[in-house]
């Protein structure tokens, strides 16, 4: 069923009534990459059957506007995610301060490196 | 330079790329999913873009009128677009082995135009490589697909190429300038992009599971480049130029 009242009216999607004949295709998540040796970035997902047909409409949903070097598509059941309930795991993280790369003993003797050689 | 030569080329060139962007933008908005709708659409765009680029020359360069006059206010018989473009839209298997065989000659096209001596159209050429490789990637990927889907599918595919493919001919109908262009180093010509198109696709048709239809030269489609035309034309240009026909200034 079709949430666009237009589509529902051609009464594509079934034969007989309450009997939906089409089944959607698999997602597939799209990563978009700006520039060569840059991350790729999760920009949304396309329904496919083949990777080959994703691409195709990645390309034309996510490479629209702005600069593409390349498009990376992953079946989205390939994607293994933790479960919400165990975002505990990860809740005295942003505490742990002393990961921030300020604290490294090096950081000082990059700044004085900066400072002497004028470096921003 | 041969400028009628030159202007007879572009013409049928922007003419087939005006009536087949038209002819897929009626996919708009109906297409069978709404990424494959927005993907067809934005091709059938880029056709129009083509189309404007090419009518811009005849315009600039060729001294023509201007491309808005050219694109809407020319009778059908000034049309020199090949009878395959003109046809409806039909199922959608007939709309994808259309852009099949259509996008296919249009790369091949393009690609011996890159090295033309009319450099404004080689110009072209090489600045819209890109769209027109992935129309192509486009059209492979859906050809290959439906014709090893289901036994449905791959009749529906069977019949709507063995029906396209007279009229697919019908793109390479010589005009009376073939021996100046391929002289003046202007473009290769027809001939040379047909045999080039017949190894291409003949090779990705059989590899998808497909006939290529046996075409006897007779009951080839010929007639659209010499502004003879189906009965499918003039309804879509009545359509098309609708507007300008009440306002020929309206801006929008």
């Amino acid at each position: 069923m079709s949430l666009d009242p237009r589509i529902n009216r051609l009464d594509l999607h079934r034969t007989k009534e309450g009997e939906q004949t089409s089944s959607h295709l698999i997602t597939w998540e799209v990563f978009h990459q700006e520039k060569r040796g840059k991350q790729p970035v999760h920009a949304g997902i396309v329904h496919a059957s083949s990777p080959e047909m994703a691409m195709l409409f990645a390309k034309e949903q996510y490479a629209r506007r702005g600069k593409t070097t390349n498009l990376w598509v992953v079946k989205t059941s390939d994607v293994y995610t933790f479960s919400y309930e165990d975002e505990d795991i990860f809740e005295t993280t942003p505490e742990k301060t002393f990961r921030d790369p300020g604290f490294y003993k090096v950081r000082d003797r990059i700044e004085a490196y900066q400072a002497k050689n004028k470096i921003q | 330079m041969n400028n009628e030569a030159i202007k007879d080329l572009l013409y049928k060139m922007a003419d087939d790329a005006l009536i087949i962007g038209h002819r897929n933008s009626e996919w708009t908005g109906i297409g069978p999913m709404l990424e494959e709708d927005l993907a067809f659409s934005s091709m059938a765009q880029d056709k129009v873009g083509h189309a404007s680029a090419l009518y811009k020359i005849l315009h600039e360069i060729l001294g023509e009128k201007d491309p808005d006059v050219l694109a809407f206010q020319r009778g059908e018989k000034d049309f020199k677009c090949c009878q395959l473009v003109e046809l409806p839209i039909g199922e959608y298997d007939f709309s994808l082995v259309r852009h099949f065989l259509f996008d296919h000659a249009e790369l091949i096209r393009y690609e011996m135009l890159a090295s033309s001596t009319f450099e404004p159209l080689a110009q072209l050429a090489r600045k819209v490589k890109g769209e027109i490789k992935y129309h192509v990637m486009h059209a492979d990927t859906f050809l290959k697909q439906l014709s090893q889907g289901t036994e449905e599918s791959k009749a529906r595919m069977q019949s709507s190429l063995n029906y396209a493919m007279p009229f697919a001919l019908g793109i390479f109908e010589k005009s009376e300038y073939e021996d100046v262009l391929i002289e003046e180093g202007i473009f290769a010509g027809e001939e040379k992009l047909q045999e080039k198109w017949l190894e291409k696709i003949t090779s990705i048709v059989t590899s998808s599971g497909l006939t290529m239809p046996e075409v006897a030269d007779s009951k080839i489609v010929y007639g659209g480049r010499k502004g003879y035309h189906s009965k499918f034309l003039e309804p879509l240009l009545d359509e098309m130029t609708e507007v300008t026909q009440i306002d020929p200034s309206a801006e929008w």
